[in-house]
């Protein structure tokens, strides 16, 4: 039904986005295509998050362009990213995800039965009234999961997910990835955390200094990698 | 009014020249408070929203004028409305109209102000979030009002506070003639100086409970929000 419009696959040509004197992005050229996550590596600063932005519409690239299944305008309707840091509304957490599935489009009626749902799936169930900025961090991720989800998307965005989670968080968090992935919604995430890498990435693209360094598949790229940098990031020696 | 009553007795016993001057102070108060919500909440979401050339030399104005001495706008109001003044014809000097003019001026800045900040808080909070949801402009105002309403409420009752406080201004535009634009401030500074300190007390026990009504107020709304926003 939504699959002629559908927004993957993602391209990016000569993608390259920069800041006054700074180049973030450097000429990236890659296709996100439908299938198991694609996890985006690289230390701080080595532009995952602006290639997350541009890949959600958020931000235009300064040259080169990004096309959503082969349309180069296209609408976050089928889109939807949870970032580093997300924000709470001021609102409680069931409220939360009601107003996301409000800016979704999902009628009034409907809106209860999904909220309940959304919060089973990312194990909110039970902290609907709880005031949403009131959550734990891992409860504050999943809630950003749920809200994200709340749009059904094709393709769902994730900015280090699990930063500054715990090892039970964080096992939540990916549980949630896996699920979602199973359902056939594409996720596109970033992460500093090579084990998570390994247990989730379908395909990896490793990123250093606004450059694709290396990008294989998950079993290619931790098994053979190909590059110096890959090599040294694999045997977990700090990338600078 | 007899020499021997207590300030207290005046409260209690409804003394009717008192309770004329304390409604009137409420009704002028809080006609400015109204007034300069209309005024200052659009304008400070305005400026919380917008950018263009000039913003922050506005936004550096508007926190100045907070601080306006309320005798210099009592003044500015004065000249503006007196007989040979721009809008002499109004024939708005000396009437209660005057003094609302004149706690507006004084008060629309500093709810703007806060607004501005408010909205401008939540906004750089959620911007990102809302373009994520794809919310529209007029989504994204409602948002924000909605999601700030309790600062909002606190910005207002701040406004009122300060204009219930105030004498500079409305005894100058006011005259503070008896029985007609006579507040408890004005009526305040009027009686100490004539020496019936009764009626003076008894107005000052009634503006400050005023003031601790408006602030526990301020409080408990704040305290609400927490509990529903966190």
């Amino acid at each position: 039904m939504r699959a002629p419009m559908s927004d993957i696959p993602i391209a990016f040509e000569a993608v390259s986005v920069r800041a006054r004197e700074v180049t973030i992005l450097d000429h990236i050229t890659l296709t996100f295509a439908a299938g198991a996550p694609s996890v985006l590596i690289g230390p701080n600063g080595s532009g995952k998050t602006t290639l997350l932005r541009l890949a959600m519409g958020l931000i235009a690239p300064s040259s080169g362009r990004v096309t959503w299944g082969g349309r180069e305008v296209s609408p976050p309707l089928h889109r939807a990213i949870t970032f580093q840091r997300p924000a709470m509304l001021r609102r409680s957490t069931a409220g939360n995800i009601s107003y996301a599935l409000a800016a979704a489009g999902v009628a009034r009626s409907a809106r209860r039965a999904r909220v309940t749902e959304l919060m089973a799936l990312v194990g909110l169930s039970g902290l609907g009234d709880r005031p949403a900025r009131r959550l734990s961090g891992g409860e504050q991720q999943r809630l950003a999961l749920a809200r994200a989800l709340a749009r059904e998307p094709d393709v769902l965005f994730l900015d280090e997910p699990t930063a500054s989670l715990d090892p039970a968080a964080t096992k939540a968090i990916e549980d949630i990835v896996r699920a979602v992935s199973a359902r056939g919604i594409k996720v596109v995430m970033s992460t500093h955390d090579l084990g998570q890498a390994k247990r989730l990435g379908g395909d990896i693209v490793l990123l250093h200094r606004g450059r694709i360094v290396e990008q294989a598949s998950a079993d290619a790229f931790f098994d053979n990698p190909q590059t110096e940098e890959a090599r040294r990031f694999c045997a977990g020696e700090l990338l600078i | 009014m007899p020499d021997n009553t207590s300030a207290l007795q005046l409260v209690l016993s409804g003394d009717p020249a008192l309770y004329a001057i304390v409604s009137l102070s409420l009704i002028v108060s809080l006609s400015a408070v109204l007034i300069a919500a209309v005024i200052g909440v659009p304008f400070g979401a305005l400026m919380a929203l917008t950018r263009f050339r000039g913003r922050e030399a506005i936004i550096v104005a508007l926190n100045a004028l907070m601080g306006l001495p309320p005798v210099v706008v009592g003044l500015a109001v004065y000249l503006a409305l007196s007989r040979s003044g721009p809008l002499g014809s109004w024939g708005l000097l000396f009437t209660p109209q005057a003094m609302v003019i004149a706690q507006t001026i004084l008060i629309a800045p500093i709810i703007a102000a806060l607004t501005r900040q408010t909205i401008e808080d939540l906004w750089t909070e959620y911007r990102e979030e809302l373009a994520a949801m794809d919310v529209g402009a007029l989504g994204r105002v409602a948002t924000l009002v909605w999601d700030g309403r309790f600062s909002l409420v606190t910005a207002l009752l701040a406004g009122f506070g300060r204009a219930a406080a105030e004498v500079g201004a409305i005894i100058i535009v006011g005259g503070n003639i008896e029985g007609f634009t006579r507040t408890m401030t004005t009526a305040i500074a009027l009686e100490t100086s004539k020496g019936d300190l009764p009626l003076a007390v008894g107005l000052g026990i009634v503006l400050i409970t005023i003031v601790v009504i408006i602030n526990a107020l301020a409080w408990g709304l704040r305290r609400t929000g927490e509990r529903l926003a966190g």
